[in-house]
């Protein structure tokens, strides 16, 4: 998903993510002598308790259909309800659930292997066939599901999306299409050879594919819940570590209400007693429950509290990296900007912008400064990376580094930053402009769009004159995902049309890599070059926020920013 | 009278059927493409929102699409929401709870403002009515949210007299701060509406004929004076039923009632026309009986006013 994600909706829903999890058993002992405290504060109504933890959410946008569901909040329900062939621990990586294991020889042909015993809630069997037609059901353009694109590397995806023009178009201007595909047609890279093994077909080699299949999209369903879909989205039958607690669990706009299920074999092991979601709209109205006892585990910090939240609640305040990853970008069509100068001139933008400064004072530590192009809670994540000073603040070296560019060619003009008026953006941009005009004695300056829309129009038909503010958040935790679709030539989002054949070989040798591990490397030798050409000059990652009341103490957060609901215990 | 409250329920039929037709046209213009907004920022594949579009009648004309609309009204069937539930569902879930809510405000409004005003109006001048009339005037002048986090965090949080929340604790004792809140600035108004018209009627030649005739000062004060006050008094109340209904989205946000002002705005958000139009139609309704009550009680309060 692109830079639209990061807003400050992201900011608030998203939560931050490195692994609190070291910290969890040594907090033990003073988390149970605080409890009774808590419960003896509440209002007239008494906090429930019995090891049942409260935690916030919205109404999900979509019914829970793991192949539909697509927002964070849907989601933080889904991945209780369902476990897939792996799930992610608090650092990101993949650990198998379901699968015994994922084997391939060619990073293209995978055989996973499912291990014994598994059952959904309703006692029939986890098979190879729940996992094959739950991802032929998504894939298939005729079902609608939100989530469809992320089998695009399976083969048989492009049969099942194909659709005919019917040539009409609607009110908007947009195409009328007709699906080709039966209804009941499957992908046909899928391969069931019995009840716990099947194989995947890639179109071509995808060496994190095995990182990606924990994802929400490729969780397995029970095959009655095609028999009705949209029931089973209302009350959904699942094998993940939580159940709903009957029929009527789900209370439309007012909570969800899980219990952990006895069937539950895999790695996430319930800490508590069942998991109570209530709904907030507003974060101060979850705030307000926070500090009166009602509410355990809340991901939205109130603008107000921000500067305080973290003194004020110790270490139960969580703001961390979440798996955003923020910067601007310089295409090198741009006057004085390709080549040698240009090359001078970015590492020098570079050097110009106080991050630590504008991380503190314009996001109140909100944000913390990048150190790669990718995320620290990415598995495989380094801030030490050959090059990566480049992205230290130094006046002298700006300076010096301007002036040889200057050498080359004069500078002339006005270094302006494009950025939509519509999201949360004027005061970092003008920030970077200021830090940039003092320390390079440049003019430089915002150059606002009114919407996101126009903006993105003129940076993908390739008129914008300017430098623009560019992102990334991840779908899955590779590294790869932070770099293939940026900076490999001609990818999709690689809006500056930055080439360079050293990256494009390591990126598709990471690809064929069928070791996960030598993959990670090859991408890392990626960041490398990134840093010494500096196609997008990175800022900082977004932060996750939170916070959990004294009764569960520390709780660790996930890759994706959303609380490891499972570890809390109170 | 009869006669004239089944004109006046005829009358609302033409102005549902005007009113679900411009509200379905504002949703259908509203710029922004429903679909896209469902699938996030990576977009939804093209087969994907085509079949969306077919799903949720978005790639018929606008005609098309309302009358869809209407059939499945005339039928009982209000439609599905984006997220998999049938929106009459969301109606059943959400309206009970705005009901209460507003009904409660309502009473609270009434019962202190008419109560406080009738004191403050008789008492013209004096200490009581100088503090009521500072008083209202501050809760007039502070904004709604303002006086819903305090309330929330003195009386919640800290005292922990009241829960901070409703969500699913739907009962009297947690829908109370949230209604005096609510009726905060209707209370001020119903107040100094009150005030005026007492003030004004007490002097007048009616009242004194009253108690030269020897009546108790009781009576007086009861049938006389705020039974002519409360004409102007009980048309903001009524008018203000369909307001602290439709009105109470901040309300609701700050105290987490899963009431419609909430569920509206989040459907608004979503560009879910059907979902928009259903609930504020039903609050059509509910302003046209509010004002035909409104019309009724004319008729009971002022024996002059007669209805044909």
């Amino acid at each position: 998903m692109n830079i639209r994600r990061i807003s400050p909706f992201a900011a608030l829903l998203a939560a931050g993510a490195l692994a609190l999890a070291g910290c969890q058993g040594s907090d033990g002992g003073s988390e149970q002598s605080t409890e009774s405290g808590t419960q003896s504060g509440a209002a007239e109504e008494p906090a429930p308790s019995g090891g049942v933890v409260i935690a916030n959410i919205t109404e999900p946008q979509n019914p829970l259909i793991p192949t539909t569901t697509n927002e964070v909040q849907g989601g933080k329900l889904v991945d209780l309800l369902f476990a897939g062939l792996v799930y992610y621990d608090a650092d990101g990586a993949a650990i198998n659930e379901v699968a015994e294991s994922i084997d391939t020889e060619d990073a293209q042909t995978y055989t996973i292997t499912l291990q014994e015993g598994w059952t959904f809630s309703d006692g029939s069997p986890v098979t190879a066939q729940c996992f094959t037609d739950a991802w032929s059901y998504g894939a298939n353009a005729n079902n609608a599901q939100l989530n469809s694109y992320f089998f695009e590397s399976i083969v048989g995806y492009d049969e099942l999306q194909e659709a005919v023009d019917t040539g009409e178009v609607d009110e908007d201007g947009e195409p009328i299409l007709d699906p080709v595909a039966e209804p009941d047609a499957k992908l046909s890279g899928l391969t069931v050879v019995d009840d716990t093994h099947f194989t995947v077909t890639l179109k071509q080699p995808e060496s994190d594919f095995p990182l990606r299949v924990g994802y929400s999209a490729f969780y397995p369903l029970p095959l009655t819940a095609f028999d009705d879909i949209k029931a089973f989205g209302q009350n959904p039958v699942g094998n993940g570590p939580y159940m709903f607690s009957g029929p009527d669990a789900w209370v439309h706009e007012v909570s969800v209400d899980l219990v952990p299920n006895p069937d539950y074999k895999g790695g996430r092991v319930p800490q508590n007693e069942g998991v109570l979601f209530k709904m907030y709209d507003s974060p101060d109205s979850a705030w307000a429950d926070l500090l009166s006892g009602q509410l355990d585990i809340t991901d939205l910090v109130p603008d107000q509290y921000l500067t305080t939240f973290e003194a004020d609640l110790g270490d139960r305040a969580v703001n961390q990296p979440a798996a955003i990853f923020q910067s601007f970008t310089i295409p090198e069509r741009l006057a004085h900007f390709d080549g040698e100068e240009g090359n001078l001139r970015r590492k020098a933008l570079s050097h110009a912008i106080n991050r630590e400064e504008i991380t503190d004072v314009i996001f109140q530590g909100t944000r913390t400064p990048a150190s790669d192009f990718t995320s620290p809670v990415i598995d495989g994540w380094s801030d030490t990376l050959e090059g990566a000073d480049v992205l230290a603040y130094d006046e002298a070296l700006a300076k010096d580094l301007w002036a040889q560019a200057d050498a080359i060619s004069p500078w002339d003009g006005t270094f302006k930053i494009a950025y939509n008026s519509d999201g949360p953006h004027q005061s970092w941009v003008d920030a970077v402009c200021n830090s940039i005009k003092n320390t390079l004695g440049i003019e430089a300056e915002g150059d606002p769009y009114p919407s996101f829309g126009e903006m993105r129009t003129a940076i993908t038909d390739r008129v914008i004159e300017t430098a623009f503010r560019s992102g990334w958040q991840a779908d899955y935790p590779s590294l790869f995902n932070f770099l293939g679709p940026l900076y490999g030539t001609g990818a999709g989002s690689n809006d500056g049309d930055y080439s360079s054949a050293e990256v494009d070989d390591l990126l598709s040798q990471g690809l064929n890599e069928s070791n996960v591990d030598a993959a990670v490397a090859a991408w890392q030798q990626v960041q490398a070059v990134l840093l010494e050409d500096l196609p997008a000059i990175p800022l900082w990652y977004q932060n996750g926020l939170g916070a959990t009341s004294e009764a569960v103490g520390v709780v660790p957060y996930g890759w994706n920013s959303v609380p490891l609901y499972y570890l809390a215990s109170k | 009278m009869g006669w004239y409250v089944g004109r006046r329920l005829l009358q609302a039929i033409p102005v549902f059927l005007g009113a679900t037709f411009l509200l379905y046209l504002m949703v259908f213009l509203m710029p922004g493409d429903p679909v896209a907004g469902l699938c996030g920022d990576r977009g939804c594949a093209p087969a994907v929102a085509s079949a969306l579009r077919s799903q949720y009648h978005l790639d018929q004309p606008f005609l098309v699409q309302y009358l869809l609309y209407v059939k499945g009204l005339l039928t009982g069937d209000f439609g599905t929401a984006y997220s998999g539930r049938a929106i009459s569902e969301v109606i059943a879930t959400a309206y009970p709870v705005t009901v209460k809510l507003a009904l409660l405000a309502l009473a609270i409004e009434a019962v202190f403002g008419i109560v406080a005003g009738l004191i403050a109006g008789l008492r013209r001048g004096g200490v009581f009515d100088g503090t009521v009339l500072v008083v209202s005037l501050l809760v007039i002048a502070v904004p709604t949210f303002v006086m819903g986090f305090v309330a929330q965090f003195v009386i919640g949080v800290k005292l922990a007299w009241l829960p901070t929340t409703v969500g699913g604790n739907q009962t009297f004792t947690a829908l109370l701060m949230p209604a005096f809140v609510l009726a905060g600035v209707s209370l001020a108004y119903v107040l100094r509406l009150t005030r005026t018209a007492v003030a004004e009627n007490a002097s007048a030649d009616y009242v004194r004929t009253a108690t030269a005739k020897g009546l108790t000062r009781r009576r007086v004060v009861v049938v006389h004076i705020l039974r002519n006050s409360l004409i102007p008094v009980i048309t903001f109340i009524g008018a203000d039923l369909g307001v602290l209904m439709g009105g109470a989205i901040v309300t609701e946000g700050i105290f987490a009632v899963p009431g419609v002002g909430n569920t509206l705005y989040q459907a608004i958000l979503k560009g879910e026309g059907p979902t928009v139009v259903s609930l504020v139609t039903i609050l059509v309704i509910v302003f046209i009986i509010t004002n035909l009550l409104v019309d009724v009680l004319y008729a009971l309060l002022d024996p002059r006013i007669r209805y044909v």
